[in-house]
């Protein structure tokens, strides 16, 4: 898959360009197509020598369309994204509106996820509407016939200062044409405004695509229609990779009115081997039809592996030494040697479920030489490549139509609907949509990876925590889905997946510190990993704050008085601008705010009822959102069954863009990583995937959820992601608190009253 | 043939009498507010109203609609201005939305039969419908919104 990655840095030109061809065609905002533009938007725009729908589009009537190439799956992100653009172009919000363009190569990378959306793109949006207030000011002066410099933006309007004289931006852009070119360094040197200074940033502007939530016009990829579409579904395969249909006898299915046909097709992406996908004239005579048809199956290689599998495997990988470097710091050996006190513990997770509302769907379709897939999708660029792969096409002649997700996840990075979508309506010789049954999307995810991890803490006579062993074990789905993105290891001895191993390399000060990543190649082919909300650091996480808590125990002193101790801004923590600066200092702060919040070591608790404490820098150690979570749970004693009573949690986000928007994401997440940890799990026997619908896989229900206290801190720094962080922090506060309730350590998900039970006993 | 009442307008439909009436609504009609979410009655996210009670439309076949009354989001209200649509308007509460046709449903036809709900009744009420944004505490909180300006109308 490396050659899908070659381009992803996408454009290299970098003027920006502010124009319009002729006098009331509106205005455009974009990059010039070539690198070195001559002459001006205006000549470069007749010359066709531009892209005009590239980030902003301005009509006569002074409305403003932001292009938003991300996708929406409940993050609102359009919203965040426009507010940064509108805050700078000084606009009234009420002319704002966003829409979401087809794929194509000129908007360069296009990828959501990892909580990157606005953290990598307030400052370009900033910008770009900062540059277009300055042509619309220049161009305002020119009418008014005074100094540019004499006037200002504000509400859609140009004012001159002296005389009050004013053009709105409607009757600025109807005028006269607009030419006005950015050079990079120009971009560059624009002062933009501070925290502080915002209007629009920093204020919860109702989401724009909630309206059409709430009456049911939302259109999302299920809801798609083309004229003269078949419905594919696909015939479930008996494992969850490797299998491929050999034949089918389809005479049980012949009868049923507006079948068409099964088909069995190769993949040669190796998405899967092969499918046999059935065609009908309606969704119900498809899915009737693929019970009926029989298809014989060459099983594939992994016929007969188990979670227990994949899990031994970890476990011998890990004892032999297999795997790379992460982070080398100080000398473990010495520290561990020169330890009074060592603690050690092996942590697991189980396989997770992306677990979608919206399950994976398509509808392909060719029209004059070029592919058109409508669905929600994360990574237009990989999966359009990918389907022109299948469908041996040039990747230019595949478009994606972006449409609303009902929810992602990571899991729309995958273009498994697309390819079978594709190649089932080039086998008809016509458009197909194809659904997947809940039972595909449960069986046939791109899982969470199932992880074991060892950790290992040498603490000092002071009983200060100063050396640290972590090893972490997984099926790395960057190897699959980018392999280009892998990382070369800290010793130089070869390639490891950074995104299966983030969060390992934590902000706490630990001077001897060493962390070995391990690729799980049993797991890597039975369940094709894939990214699940949060990443590695749902796992990570879980390792080092349960450890830490472990640690603190085993000297006898309190988790947060250890944590904080161990949370001073220097070294390798001090942190720098814009995303880190501030360093540990910034995890203290949210463990202090969570604790002050929730009344940790002073409310009052019933019996079997305890509070329990963690600390994340989730996504990346370079991107870190620092988040706190104090989680109050009361357990069960006789059947161990645990009940998060309350949740209290307390982000940095530097700045909230949308503080609603945040509040949401928060809420959000604290449920969806509760609901992992405490309910979800996925299974493999003879190498599918046991569980197949809610019915034994039972996420968190409203009557299940605790009570959530969000506090987000704002201090003027780089707005930080909010859509995952929490997922990871909730799960080691709760297993804390139920040590610290019951004395019962639990060290693998799910935990359950079972495990709990166990563990009291133990104790 | 068959003869679907939804949102006041009647519907022929030709399509077999066990086929589901999820799949008659959103991809028969084409009234794609309703939508699948687990085809096995769990989830709710394809809640439609059958002679005012909230129902799975994917629990149903064609034949045991034929005479009802049906209602969708789209005909929940004319002017998608109910109480609960209010509600979930200005508490924000849809994320990515998807199942939110079906709390709204769900809520819609709860609070029709208990006007003034406890917590707890809401909670018991709307467990049939799962999120997986997690929008739960603004869903209880928009439940009790709705029932409050339904009480003031």
């Amino acid at each position: 898959m490396t050659k899908h990655m070659k381009d992803l840095g996408g454009a290299t030109r970098r003027d920006v360009l502010v124009g319009s061809a002729v006098a009331g065609t509106g205005l455009v905002v974009g990059y010039s197509v070539l690198p070195h533009v001559t002459g001006g938007a205006r000549e470069a725009l007749a010359a066709g020598n531009f892209e005009p729908s590239l980030f902003l589009t301005m009509e006569p009537s002074g409305i403003a369309t932001v292009h938003i190439t991300k996708t929406e799956m409940g993050q609102h992100v359009g919203t965040a994204l426009a507010q940064a653009v509108a805050e700078e172009l000084e606009i009234d919000w009420n002319d704002v509106r966003i829409d979401y363009p087809d794929s194509h190569e000129k908007w360069g990378l296009m990828i959501t996820g990892g909580s990157w959306s606005v953290n990598w793109t307030f400052d370009r949006n900033s910008r770009i509407g900062a540059a277009a207030r300055m042509a619309l000011v220049e161009a305002g002066a020119n009418m008014l016939g005074v100094p540019a410099s004499e006037c200002s933006a504000a509400n859609s309007t140009v004012t001159h200062t002296g005389t009050g004289q004013s053009a709105t931006y409607s009757e600025i852009i109807s005028a006269g044409p607009i030419d006005r070119t950015f050079s990079e360094d120009e971009m560059k040197a624009i002062e933009l405004k501070k925290f502080g200074e915002y209007k629009l940033v920093g204020t919860s502007v109702p989401a724009l695509d909630i309206p059409a939530k709430i009456n049911g016009t939302a259109r999302y990829g299920i809801d798609v229609f083309v004229p003269n579409m078949a419905y594919g579904r696909i015939v479930t395969w008996p494992t969850r990779w490797g299998a491929m249909p050999k034949s089918v006898d389809d005479s049980a299915a012949s009868g049923i009115d507006g079948y068409i046909g099964t088909e069995i097709i190769e993949d040669p992406t190796g998405v899967q081997r092969g499918y046999a996908i059935v065609l009908a004239e309606s969704i119900w005579a498809a899915e009737k039809a693929a019970d009926a048809v029989s298809v014989d199956w060459d099983l594939g290689p992994n016929a007969s592996v188990s979670t227990a599998d994949i899990l031994a495997y970890a476990k011998k990988a890990t004892a032999d030494g297999e795997g790379f470097a992460w982070v080398i710091d100080g000398d473990t050996d010495a520290g561990m040697s020169g330890a009074a006190t060592v603690v050690e513990a092996e942590y697991e997770t189980s396989i997770g479920y992306h677990g979608m509302m919206e399950p994976m769907n398509c509808v392909a379709m060719e029209q004059d030489g070029v592919w058109h897939l409508f669905t929600a999708c994360q990574w237009s660029t990989r999966c359009t490549a990918m389907t022109a792969e299948a469908l041996g096409v040039e990747p230019a002649n595949v478009v994606h139509h972006q449409q609303y997700a009902g929810t992602g996840f990571g899991r729309r990075l995958e273009p498994d609907a697309m390819i079978p979508a594709a190649l089932a309506a080039k086998a008809a010789g016509r458009p197909v949509k194809l659904v997947f049954t809940r039972e595909q999307d449960v069986m046939f995810d791109f899982h969470q990876s199932l992880t074991y991890q060892t950790v290992k803490g040498g603490i000092n006579v002071a009983g200060d925590l100063d050396t640290m062993v972590h090893t972490v074990c997984s099926a790395w789905a960057t190897k699959r889905q980018a392999p280009g993105f892998l990382a070369e290891s800290v010793d130089k001895k070869g390639k490891i997946d950074p995104f299966s191993t983030n969060g390992s390399d934590h902000w706490y000060n630990i001077p001897n510190q060493y962390v070995r990543s391990i690729e799980n190649v049993v797991g890597q082919s039975a369940t094709p990993p894939g990214q699940l909300r949060a990443v590695a650091p749902t796992w990570t996480m879980w390792a080092v704050e349960s450890f830490l808590d472990e640690a603190a125990h085993a000297v006898g002193r309190d988790p947060l008085e250890f944590r904080t101790s161990l949370l001073k801004a220097v070294g390798k923590n001090a942190g720098t601008p814009p995303n880190t600066v501030g360093g540990s200092e910034r995890l203290r702060n949210a463990l202090l705010v969570a604790a002050g919040r929730a009344g940790y070591g002073v409310k009052p608790l019933p019996a079997n009822t305890a509070q329990g404490i963690a600390s994340v820098t989730s996504q990346e150690r370079g991107s870190p959102t620092w988040t706190a979570c104090v989680a109050e749970v009361h357990v069960d004693p006789e059947s161990g069954e645990p009940t998060v009573r309350k949740l209290s949690i307390a982000m940095d986000v530097g700045t909230a863009v949308n503080p609603d928007g945040v509040i949401a994401q928060i809420q959000g997440s604290a449920i969806y990583g509760t609901s992992r940890v405490l309910y979800e799990n996925i299974t493999m026997k003879d190498g599918s995937i046991e569980q197949s619908n809610l019915d034994t896989w039972t996420p968190m229900r409203i009557n299940q959820a605790p009570e959530i206290d969000v506090n987000i801190i704002q201090n003027g720094h780089y707005p930080a992601g909010t859509g995952e962080p929490v997922v990871t922090v909730v799960g080691p506060a709760i297993a804390n608190a139920i040590h610290a309730a019951v004395g019962a350590r639990v060290r693998s998900w799910p935990i359950t009253a079972e495990k709990v039970k166990a563990a009291m006993t133990e104790a | 043939m068959a003869v679907l009442n939804i949102n006041g307008v009647s519907h022929v439909v030709d399509a077999p009498g066990d086929t589901k009436l999820l799949w008659v609504i959103r991809e028969g009609l084409r009234l794609t507010g309703t939508k699948f979410g687990c085809g096995i009655g769990l989830c709710g996210a394809c809640t439609v109203h059958l002679n005012g009670e909230a129902v799975r439309s994917c629990q149903l076949q064609l034949s045991d609609a034929e005479g009802a009354t049906i209602t969708t989001i789209e005909g929940l209200d004319p002017k998608g201005q109910h109480p609960v649509q209010k509600a979930w308007l200005e508490l924000q509460i849809p994320q990515c939305g998807y199942c939110q046709s079906g709390q709204m449903m769900n809520a819609a036809a709860f609070l029709e039969s208990n006007s003034s709900p406890s917590d707890a009744e809401i909670l018991d009420a709307m467990q049939g419908n799962i999120c997986r944004c997690s929008t739960y505490a603004r869903i209880k909180q928009g439940v009790r919104r709705a029932a409050q300006m339904m009480q003031e109308a």
